[in-house]
């Protein structure tokens, strides 16, 4: 166990150092990248996907993909916005709102658990579906008058760090805390690294999974609720592709695509560096190309970094080291 | 399972106890708009331009060849009055992705904002963020909310756009016939405007033979322009006329219909660029289109910022402010300065245009 912790450590521990390195790189050669205000903009850019990236870690270490959180964002706004001009308090919309979140994930959560369905052909099938009730919800119609107390909280801070960000801090302490302390989260990462085993073992495989699917969309939700509110504009086109960020932070974050393996912070650790990356490159006025570029790059070196890794382990220690437990962090 | 009915349970009692009080629409309709930063300062016509002001153009997305123009030309502009201009901008033209560049903008103490907004409201939050930082803000080409800018740069009325485009496209069917409009974003401010004077054009008695059939939206996105019309024209055998008030949308119809059947038989106008559409005039898809000049919009633009930062002008109706090579032009009502009447290109004048 003690080399795959260090393993584990030396993963994050690497991330950290990334984000430190862009972190001191930018500070030093980008203009007003140092900025309080900068370091809120940064923060207040990455909220959505801290948001749904945390269920999604969970998610991804069970073995399973959620791609219609993007969707499920957007279908939020769209109701968000038809309930709104319908004359709803925005109290009990935002209610509304996070049990359409939590419905999407359901519908997902049973075909994936009830009919046996892989969940990436689920998801992208949900991922389009829900973008099309989205747009049947609300049609082009853009629904903008909030009420300014609340898209005001939502684009503001408390001294640099913004409320969203700690709406998510706080989410991502309690799940965290699930995951890495109890044993429902132990349950998670053996279901993630064996399925078979973990539903011998006693642990119940589909409700788990069914609830972190519904957990993760009630997130989708509240980051649509998040989304509408900063932008104080409701829209059916709201967070398209935002899903591919959310992965990306996910496996950046040294979460195993194949299930078992993975932490919160690490993945935190991942959106940072994603964060950081973004604004500095917007600052030193890198075009956009350069810059979805950059992300699909780090995406894939996050999948090929660990497998790489991986491999030159296995071929050092194939027959030093018995088979073990991967996923587990002690 | 057992969970599930429990969390259903409080979460719909909530829902019931918020609807019972909480901030409804209604109650918003009384709150005014922020006010915006009223211009404080007076207004000094004879104050030089400042020398050096960093101008930034936002435009709705980059590698969009109308903006590039428009841009340039600010940039012309810029270099007329010794100031430093750059252009920075999403790929995309989705809502909200432009709101990044305007908060990197705002750490980068530019001195203007020159954007064409994606989402009249989503752009605004940052927008005054970056007003209340000094920077002074200039919409062209599409407005954001009047408290997020201090100047828009209107390219034409959109009265004499909108109209114009069912005139022209009207003369060429005789007034006869099913149409359809091919637009950008569903939200997009100026084309939405536009395509609700061409109605208002249309409900006039000399076009009660003319119908408009759909509105179609193709995003901006030349492949999605392309299927959208190839649709029209599927659904609609017998549509006589496409009016496309986007430079992407009139381009890719065009290409469509140059390589289809219905060449000939669908007119097509709109608004697009002589150096686009000069090989679709040129073998008869399309007879007339409009546009302004994307060149002088960019300039103007750039210019007025200049004047604003300068202190020339603060934004009220009736101030005037020097254009260069344009002229000059004064503030109208609502903060909004306009750029001229657009003109009409054909086989007889396109070549004389070249951007």
């Amino acid at each position: 166990m003690m080399d795959l912790k260090n393993r584990l450590v030396s993963w994050e521990g690497a991330l950290l150092v990334l984000l430190l390195g862009a972190w001191l790189v930018a500070s030093a050669s980008v203009e007003g990248f140092a900025s309080t205000s900068n370091i809120s903009f940064l923060l207040l850019d990455v909220s959505e996907i801290a948001l749904m990236a945390i269920p999604l870690t969970l998610v991804v270490i069970t073995g399973e993909i959620d791609l219609s959180i993007a969707s499920t964002l957007g279908l939020t706004s769209a109701v968000i916005g038809k309930l709104w001009n319908a004359g709803l308090s925005i109290e009990s919309i935002f209610v509304i709102a996070l049990v359409v979140g939590a419905a999407c994930g359901l519908v997902n959560g049973l075909l994936v658990t009830r009919l046996g369905l892989s969940s990436l052909a689920v998801t992208i099938g949900t991922l389009a579906l829900y973008r099309g009730l989205a747009y049947i919800t609300l049609g082009d119609q853009a629904v903008a008058d909030f009420p300014s107390n609340y898209t005001g909280w939502s684009t503001g801070s408390i001294g640099p760090i913004p409320h969203p960000i700690l709406l998510a801090a706080v989410l991502a302490a309690l799940v965290g805390v699930i995951l890495h302390a109890t044993p429902l989260g132990r349950s998670v990462f053996a279901l993630g690294y064996n399925e078979e085993a973990a539903y011998f073992a006693g642990i119940r495989v589909k409700r788990i999974k069914l609830g972190l699917f519904v957990a993760s969309g009630m997130f989708a939700s509240l980051a649509g609720i998040v989304y509408t509110l900063r932008y104080s504009s409701a829209r059916a086109d709201n967070g398209t592709g935002l899903e591919l960020a959310v992965v990306a932070a996910v496996l950046l974050g040294g979460v195993s695509f194949f299930g078992g393996r993975g932490t919160l912070p690490g993945v935190l650790t991942g959106v940072l560096v994603f964060g950081v990356l973004r604004n500095a490159l917007i600052l030193a006025d890198v075009s956009n190309e350069v810059l979805n570029f950059v992300t699909g790059l780090l995406l894939i070196s996050s999948v090929l970094a660990p497998n790489l890794a991986r491999f030159v382990r296995n071929s050092q220690f194939r027959r030093s080291s018995p088979p073990r437990m991967e996923g587990t962090l002690s | 399972m057992s969970l599930l009915p429990k969390i259903t349970t409080i979460v719909l009692t909530g829902a019931m106890l918020a609807a019972c009080g909480g901030t409804t629409k209604n109650d918003t309709k009384t709150e005014t708009s922020a006010s915006a930063s009223s211009a404080a300062a007076a207004a000094n016509p004879n104050a030089p331009l400042k020398e050096g002001l960093k101008i930034a153009f936002l435009p709705k997305q980059i590698n969009n060849p109308y903006f590039t123009i428009a841009d340039k030309g600010g940039s012309d502009a810029a270099s007329a009055f010794k100031g430093v201009s750059k252009e920075v901008g999403p790929s995309d033209a989705s809502a909200s992705s432009q709101v990044s560049y305007i908060n990197t903008l705002t750490q980068q103490k530019q001195d203007a904002i020159v954007i064409s907004a994606n989402d009249a409201n989503a752009v605004v939050p940052a927008l005054k963020t970056a007003r209340a930082a000094g920077i002074k803000v200039v919409t062209y080409d599409s407005d954001s909310a009047p408290d997020g800018r201090d100047l828009f740069i209107n390219q034409a009325s959109p009265e004499d756009l909108g109209r114009t485009e069912v005139q022209v496209l009207a003369k060429q069917l005789g007034n006869k016939g099913k149409i359809a409009v091919l637009s950008a974003t569903p939200n997009a401010t100026n084309q939405n405007t536009w395509i609700d004077f061409m109605k208002d054009e249309l409900k006039k008695p000399e076009y009660k033979d003319m119908q408009l059939v759909k509105v179609a939206y193709g995003n901006d996105d030349d492949q999605k322009s392309f299927t959208e019309t190839q649709g029209l024209i599927k659904s609609y055998p017998d549509l006589k006329g496409i009016i496309s008030p986007t430079t992407v949308g009139i381009a890719a119809a065009a290409r469509y219909l140059s390589g289809s059947s219905s060449k000939g038989k669908v007119a097509l106008t709109g608004l697009g660029t002589p150096n686009q559409m000069r090989k679709f005039v040129k073998d008869g898809t399309v007879k007339e289109f409009e546009l302004w000049s994307p060149a002088d919009l960019g300039y103007l633009a750039a210019y007025a910022a200049a004047a604003l930062v300068s202190g020339q002008i603060t934004g009220k109706e009736g101030e005037k402010f020097s254009a260069g090579k344009l002229g000059d032009k004064s503030v109208g009502k609502d903060g909004v300065v306009l750029l001229g009447p657009p003109t009409v290109f054909n086989a007889e004048n396109i070549d004389k245009f070249n951007f």
